[in-house]
């Protein structure tokens, strides 16, 4: 069955792209991924924040290490210098670049214009194929309009975009008041693509000790149809490469998402749960699918249930609530 | 092909060499020879591989001993094994070196020679060591520079297989071991070359195998014991002609020719000089200035210590000479001479006898001693002693380098004696602070000159005795020719001196050092405008009078507004290579650049960015000032010691405390090294950037504040206002005290020793008020040290001291406010900002300080404790405080213990002579003073009380007994004996000690400081390291699980132990503390003690304390074998069951969180153990803290 996808103007064998997970800072387990048939591999996020605190607690050692004292000068083995956060993602590209045949994306979180320009071209020096970024800023600034959130947004991407040639994609959040808007504004600024939906850590209260803490949860197949809505909008309507991404776990999950118009659909919770071969899973079962669809392809089956293409494609929109309100199926 | 050259020390150079050679190495760490094993540990964890392609295993073992028993086994079972030591480290191996020397074993010892503790510990270098090894068997070699260091090392390493006879090869530790110097390094082909192969083969063939099986360690009988001993013989004498070979092929690879006896100097020479060491370097660029204006001197170095060739000496010597000098570095009190003199005497005498000699008449021969605990030895001296060589008579057993105005060995020298050589050289002198980047960025200098330019390089750097505010001094020399003055840079000989800290321009005559038209480069926040103003007196004349060039940065905000901190070594640095032009402007922007890269990596980022920034504005800043034509300051403003200290302390400690101890002449110092407590008050160090201000309005006095304060710096007392409203300051804040415990009417005060404080915030920290209107503040908050704060705080503090301690009789020791109302015997330590020993010490010492003696083992606390110019521990009005005394570092336990017997000894005697004197007095008195209950301090107080009664009654009594009673009287007060170290000492070299100790029964007290690692020494793992943790010899994290030590000392059942920590359950160690002593048995108290070795800020002392505690990493517990009289579990568990994830505690800790990115894989792996680990201990210990005594146990 042709499986072939686009994305990012790369020309994928399958739509299972693994995304962003600590999976990939382990190369065997990488190469278990390519045998599975991912066909293409997002790396684990560097973190600006991570590049920082890193280089904080750098400046820290070198501080405290030299104590100027006849017995010791230094303390901690001076070859137990960690190597730093970048250079080890950079010799990770490498690594991967030398073992694996499929494209390697590097992902970026970041918040500020320079480290992330800085660091962009450093990635696709080392060799990434395409570069997918993180943007989350969360606005907790009331006086922090939804606009100019957005305009930082744009003006961080449009500068990364002239100072790399690679393909860019961007992970949005879920959290915009026009989303096909905002998608639109990307659009202009020359990235290739875009991801929906990052997750997040989240803040989470512990009761008994009273202080608030960081957790994060594993996705569930239901929290993909948040995606599904958002990529069945916007198929059709921009020339952005769609991905897919949260809560799919089977090859339906996957299914469903191509037909509202995803080109990739990206795994991560169920890889982490099951091992590299659930990959191979799902795609026999896309398969399969599609053997029994009508389709010849995926090329065709994708984006035929979007909101474009849909019978009623009010059930995308808020009316849906209506109906659902009528029929009790809730 | 040119050989490649590296800057790096004598530590290094020996190293190198050591790991390329070797197959097994066990290492133990001390001072100045941890570097070695350092590094040996380093190529290995790198993955760095031996001339035979595997990498050496190194361990570290538990002891010197341990190391040179694990040696003697590899080396019996066919490897090539080495270790490094030195000091009373070399002292544990000798039982091995004897065995090792007399089954003919090669091997190498690399020894940093170190003093040997006598009257003192020093760390300092003489040959003390070496020479108390030269009848083991073993060759002696010694090395006299960093390159001799590197060269000998592998000729020691050639010529030991070759021989079959072990080979110590020494080098000056302090001097060599730690001078930076570039040398032409050795190729692995050159080595390959010089070892022989077959000695390795017949090494192997010899090796203890069941496949050829032999038995070795016989017990001999006086039938063959002696001829076997004398069967070496032959080895002995073919050694010398080995040696020579070896380095002749030395010489035929690498174009560098050593003799074991090596003259240098006139061919027609009188006077000579013979010597080992690093002095021989002083001693020939003496002889090449003295010879250069028309003497005739010479230098005979002596590499072959043992087995000394006679004959091949005594051929070095030319005819010509006519009085000889042999100089020792090292004392044997009640020899005729010491060991080298004694030789070279034996050996001309030798020559004499056996018709060899080649004197028409025999030279005049005298033995002196010089350089003891690294005493500068210097041209001015070389000279000295050539003009005494040409006396009609010689003075025998001279001393050089000090005033011996007692015995009057001494020989005067001419302190303005300068070589040409030395004049020569470029020298600079550079003053910063132990954690401002001074020293490292020095070393960065050196190394770029010395890889940029053809000239010869020399770096050494002088710190002192503190670990915190400590001051650095860097000597720096550059020459086109040789430089071998290995001496410091003295008066007037510094071609540039930057001073990085102005508060050093007040503590020492910086320019001293600066020679006549020198350049001074000043990092200062004063304006330029206002920097003249703002100098000394001193500083101001020597601008003047040497016609200095002066310049000035303000670093500090250079280094703000680049987000660097406090850190201000590379603008410095920079300003430096500006302003000396040594390097083209160019050459050295980028070879400061590439070092910045080179630390902080080439993907360092903001870092990186950041230092190149101040690498290229630095000079932008620096300003040059024009020097007015006379001085507007009227006298330094150096704080003198005031009239009211003690006479010993105006004397001889002020002088050690202004760094003029050199000048001190033997008469006056104590000659059985006894020296007075309650020192360190007069030594103000002034480092505190800010100071704690108490808000009297918040403050709800809880006494916490003073429990953590690592350097007794805020204290609380409580008075009577109206007993003091006279002459209260207006500035000292007191406030009614809280608490009806305390008298109607009573204030306290809190308050801080401005000068002493180091302003680590921990007091702040700790403080449980907040302020609900600003959340922000507390009952103590942080406030900049600046004037006129700092001249009213100190006004404040001399006001409370004379404040009269509360009756302590009164206080409720068991109540963290009350008892810290008692005054502390430790105060004001050199301890490192935040420490987390000393408040246990300080504890300690206010509670049972009045009757405490301390045996305190070698590391840290002996350090901060012990070194001088002061001591932290001190007296109280009464006169009483702690006694102390360091013996070693493996047998403290011991000492302590025979402290405890003593004291025990004495009182039971004493008790024996109130009996018989009984008819002579009160009856009541006897009964009393012979039952008292001494269980709390009214009870002391009140046998105190007794005992003056009884002094009373005793002087009437004109009985010989009464006599011998007022000797012992004291003794009836009970005595606390302390034994305190750290874990280095408890865990592993005084481990056996301790078990023995604790298994004795006896009354004694063991505080562990438990800072999970060798701390002294610069943070090497020890057995209390836990699982996963990063230190010197774990860089890949310690694999293994910390042992538990209370556990084992529970195991005893009748030995008191806990384990605490202070910053998280304060109460708790107090209670510890209380119960332990009240103990009639051996106590251990294990003290969770942070410390910077972990790599963490130590303002987050008191919450690493919580998470090592919340997370079960160290569970509170309390074992009292008094409970089981009761009925009740011994053990109580005093933490709650682990409630933080084991994660968060090691992710909050550098040791641990730096694992992560060097072994990912490794860190997890270790975590998860840790975790479980954890979690099991505390279920063990929570089973049996709810097991009851079998019913038979209870009384």
């Amino acid at each position: 069955m042709d499986l072939q996808t686009h994305y990012l103007g790369m020309t994928l064998a399958n739509p299972l792209v693994p995304s962003a997970s600590p999976l990939s800072r382990d190369i065997s387990l990488c190469c278990q991924l390519e045998d599975a048939g991912a066909s293409a591999l997002v790396m684990y996020s560097l973190f600006e924040e991570e590049l920082d605190s890193h280089q904080a607690r750098q400046i820290q050692l070198l501080e405290s290490r030299e104590i100027g004292h006849s017995e010791a000068t230094h303390f901690l083995p001076l070859h137990a210098e960690p190597s730093h956060a970048l250079e080890q993602y950079l010799e990770q590209i490498h690594n991967l670049k030398q073992r694996l045949a499929i494209p390697v994306i590097a992902s970026l979180n970041g918040t500020s214009q320079d480290g992330w320009i800085n660091i962009a071209k450093q990635l696709t020096e080392a060799g990434a194929d395409a570069l997918e970024l993180n943007i989350y800023n969360v606005a907790a600034d009331p006086l922090h309009s939804a606009s100019d959130m957005e305009k930082g947004y744009i003006e961080l991407i449009s500068a990364l975009r002239e100072s790399v040639t690679c393909p860019i994609m961007v992970k949005l959040s879920p959290f915009f008041s026009a989303l096909g808007h905002f998608v639109k504004q990307l659009e202009d600024t020359g990235v290739n693509g875009v991801s929906l939906f990052n997750r997040f850590y989240q803040p989470d209260i512990d009761p008994d000790t009273l202080r608030v803490q960081s957790s994060i949860h594993l996705s569930r197949s239901e929290d993909a149809l948040l995606s599904m809505r958002w990529l069945g909008i916007l198929f059709g309507k921009t020339r952005l490469t769609l991905a897919a991404t949260g809560g799919i776990h089977t090859a339906d999950d996957a299914v469903k998402m191509l037909l509202a118009g995803a080109d990739v659909t990206h795994l991560c919770s169920v890889l982490l749960q099951q091992g590299p071969n659930a990959l191979n899973s799902i795609l026999k079962g896309i398969s399969d699918w599609l053997e029994e669809s009508p389709y010849e392809s995926l090329e065709q089956a994708r984006g035929v249930l979007s909101h474009l293409h849909s019978n009623d494609p009010t059930l995308y929109e808020r009316a849906s609530y209506v109906q659902l309100l009528k029929t009790g199926r809730y | 092909m040119n050989p490649k050259q590296l800057t790096l020390d004598g530590n290094e150079a020996a190293a190198r060499i050591a790991h390329a050679t070797n197959e097994v190495i066990a290492i133990y760490p001390i001072t100045p020879a941890s570097v070695m094993g350092e590094v040996a540990d380093t190529l290995s964890a790198e993955g760095h591989t031996n001339l035979w392609g595997s990498v050496p295993k190194i361990v570290e073992m538990q002891s010197e001993a341990g190391a040179a028993g694990t040696i003697h086994g590899a080396l019996q079972a066919g490897s090539l094994c080495t270790t490094f030591t030195a000091s009373q480290g070399l002292l544990l191996m000798l039982p091995n070196m004897y065995k090792i020397a007399g089954e003919l074993t090669p091997t190498v010892f690399h020894i940093a020679a170190r003093s040997l503790a006598a009257q003192a510990l020093s760390i300092f270098c003489d040959h003390s060591d070496v020479m108390a090894a030269r009848a083991t068997g073993f060759a002696i070699l010694a090395s006299n520079s960093v390159q001799e260091v590197q060269d000998m090392a592998l000729i020691s390493q050639a010529v030991s297989l070759k021989s079959r006879l072990p080979v110590l090869h020494f080098f000056d530790g302090f001097r060599t071991s730690h001078e930076i110097a570039k040398i032409d390094t050795l190729s692995d082909e050159q080595m390959r070359l010089l070892l022989d192969q077959s000695g390795i083969h017949q090494h192997r063939a010899r090796a203890m195998s069941p496949d050829h099986p032999v038995i070795r360690g016989t017990s001999q009988n006086p039938d063959v014991y002696f001829q076997a001993r004398e069967s070496v013989n032959p080895y002995y004498q073919a050694f010398s002609t080995h040696l020579t070979e070896v380095m002749q092929a030395f010489a035929d690879l690498t174009g560098r020719h050593y003799q074991p006896y090596e003259y240098y100097g006139a061919a027609d020479a009188t006077e000579l000089i013979i010597v080992m060491g690093s002095a021989v370097q002083t001693l020939q660029e003496t002889v090449d200035h003295l010879n250069a204006i028309g003497e005739k001197t010479a230098v005979l170095a002596v590499r072959l210590f043992r087995p000394l060739d006679t004959e091949c000496l005594i051929k070095m010597i030319p005819a010509s000479i006519q009085s000889i000098a042999v100089l020792d570095r090292c004392k044997e009190p009640g020899s005729e001479g010491e060991p080298l003199f004694k030789d070279i005497v034996t050996c001309l005498a030798q020559a004499v006898s056996q018709g060899k000699s080649p004197f028409s008449q025999l030279p005049k021969i005298c033995g002196g001693r010089y350089g003891l605990s690294s005493k500068e030895f210097t041209p001015g001296m070389v000279k000295a002693i050539f003009e005494m060589l040409k006396t009609p008579v010689l003075k025998q057993g001279f001393t050089i380098g000090i005033d011996d105005d007692l015995s009057h060995t001494s020989l005067a020298w001419d302190k303005d004696f300068r070589t040409r050589a030395s004049q020569a050289a470029t020298s600079a002198l550079f003053y910063g602070l132990g954690a401002d980047g001074t020293v490292s960025a020095n070393k960065n200098a050196i190394k770029i000159i010395g890889e940029q330019t053809d000239l010869t390089v020399q770096g050494y750097f002088v710190y002192d005795s503190k670990k915190s505010g400590a001051m650095t001094i860097s000597h720096l020399r550059f020459s086109n020719e040789p430089i071998r003055s290995a001496y410091l840079i003295q008066d007037n000989e510094a071609k540039f001196v930057a001073c990085h800290q102005t508060v050093f321009l007040e503590r020492k005559d910086l320019l001293n050092a600066a020679a006549p038209k020198g350049i001074f480069l000043l990092n200062t926040s004063t304006p330029p405008d206002r920097v003249w103003d703002s100098l000394p007196l001193t500083i101001q004349h020597s601008l003047i009078d040497k016609q200095l060039t002066f310049y000035v940065i303000d670093a500090y905000a250079l280094a703000e507004k680049l987000e660097m901190g406090r850190r201000i070594n590379t603008i410095m640095q920079s300003c430096f290579f500006a302003i000396t032009e040594l390097l083209p402007r160019d050459t050295a922007l980028q070879a400061m650049k590439a070092a910045v890269e080179e630390t902080y990596g080439s993907k360092g980022g903001r870092i990186t960015e950041i230092n190149y920034q101040a690498i290229d504005l630095a000079p932008e800043h620096l300003h040059n000032i024009a020097i007015p034509n006379r001085v507007n300051q009227i006298a330094n403003r150096v704080q003198k010691i005031p009239d009211h200290a003690p006479e010993f302390v105006r004397q001889i400690t002020a002088r050690l405390i202004a760094g003029e101890g050199d000048l001190i002449p033997v008469s006056q110092l104590p000659d059985d090294g006894t020296w007075p407590t309650a020192t360190a008050q007069w030594e103000k160090r002034n480092i505190a950037l800010e100071i704690p201000v108490w808000d009297t309005e918040l403050c709800i006095h809880c006494g916490k504040c003073p429990l953590v304060c690592p350097h007794s710096a805020i204290r609380s007392k409580i008075f009577d206002p109206e007993t003091v409203e006279q002459t209260v300051p207006e500035s000292f804040l007191h406030t009614p005290v809280k608490g009806k415990e305390f008298p109607e009417g009573y204030h306290i005060s809190y308050q801080v020793a401005p000068e002493d404080c180091t302003g680590c915030g921990l007091c702040v920290d700790i403080c449980p008020i907040k302020d609900k209107t600003q959340p922000g503040r507390r009952a103590l908050n942080m406030e900049p040290l600046v004037e006129p704060i700092l001249k009213q705080e100190q006004q404040n503090w001399n006001y409370f001291l004379s404040l009269p301690e509360y009756d302590r009789t009164k206080l409720r020791t068991g109540v963290i406010k009350e008892a810290m109302l008692t005054q502390p015997l430790f105060e004001f330590s050199g301890a490192c900002a935040g420490c987390g020993e000393t408040p246990y010490l300080r504890l300690a010492s206010q509670l049972f300080g009045d009757r405490m003696l301390i045996a305190n083992a070698t590391g840290c606390s002996s350090i901060y404790g012990g070194n001088l110019p002061t001591t932290p521990w001190c007296k109280n009005s009464e006169g009483r405080g702690p006694t102390w005394n360091n013996s070693l570092f493996e047998d403290n336990a011991e000492f302590g213990l025979g402290m405890r017997l003593a004291v025990d000894h004495q009182a039971r005697y004493a008790q024996q002579l109130l009996e018989q004197l009984r008819p002579d007095l009160d009856d009541t008195l006897v009964d009393t003073l012979l039952h008292a209950d001494q269980g709390d301090e009214t009870g002391i107080y009140e046998q105190r009380q007794r005992v003056l009664q009884l002094r009373d009654q005793l002087s009437q009594s004109s009985s010989s007994l009464a006599r011998e009673l007022e000797t012992l009287a004291d003794q009836l007060v009970k005595k606390s004996v302390w034994i305190i170290g750290g874990d280095g000492w408890a865990y592993d070299i005084g481990f056996g000690g301790l078990d023995h100790v604790l298994a004795s029964g006896e009354n004694v007290n063991i505080l562990v400081l438990d800072t999970e690692v060798y701390s002294n020494t610069g943070g090497q793992t020890s057995k209390a390291t836990p699982r996963g943790a990063v230190a010197k010899f774990s860089a890949g994290g310690k694999a293994t699980a910390k042992k538990d030590l209370a556990m084992i000392a529970m195991s005893y059942e009748n030995v008191y132990v806990a384990q605490v920590a202070y910053g998280a359950k304060d109460l708790h160690t107090l209670k510890a503390f209380l119960e332990a002593e009240s103990f009639d048995g051996p106590s251990l108290i294990i003290a969770y003690s942070p410390c910077i070795a972990w790599g963490n800020d130590l303002k987050h002392n008191h919450h690493m304390q919580d998470l090592a505690i919340r997370s079960g990493h160290w569970p509170l517990l309390r074992y009292d074998p008094r409970r089981i009289a009761t009925g009740e579990s011994p053990l109580q568990l005093d933490s709650k069951p682990p409630s933080v994830a084991y994660r968060e505690f090691t992710s909050s800790e550098t040791r641990f969180s730096m694992l992560w990115r060097s072994h990912e894989a490794d860190a997890e792996k270790y975590l998860t153990a840790s975790q479980q680990e954890s979690q099991r201990h505390y279920h063990h210990y929570e089973q049996l803290a709810a097991l009851k005594p079998n019913s038979d146990e209870k009384e």
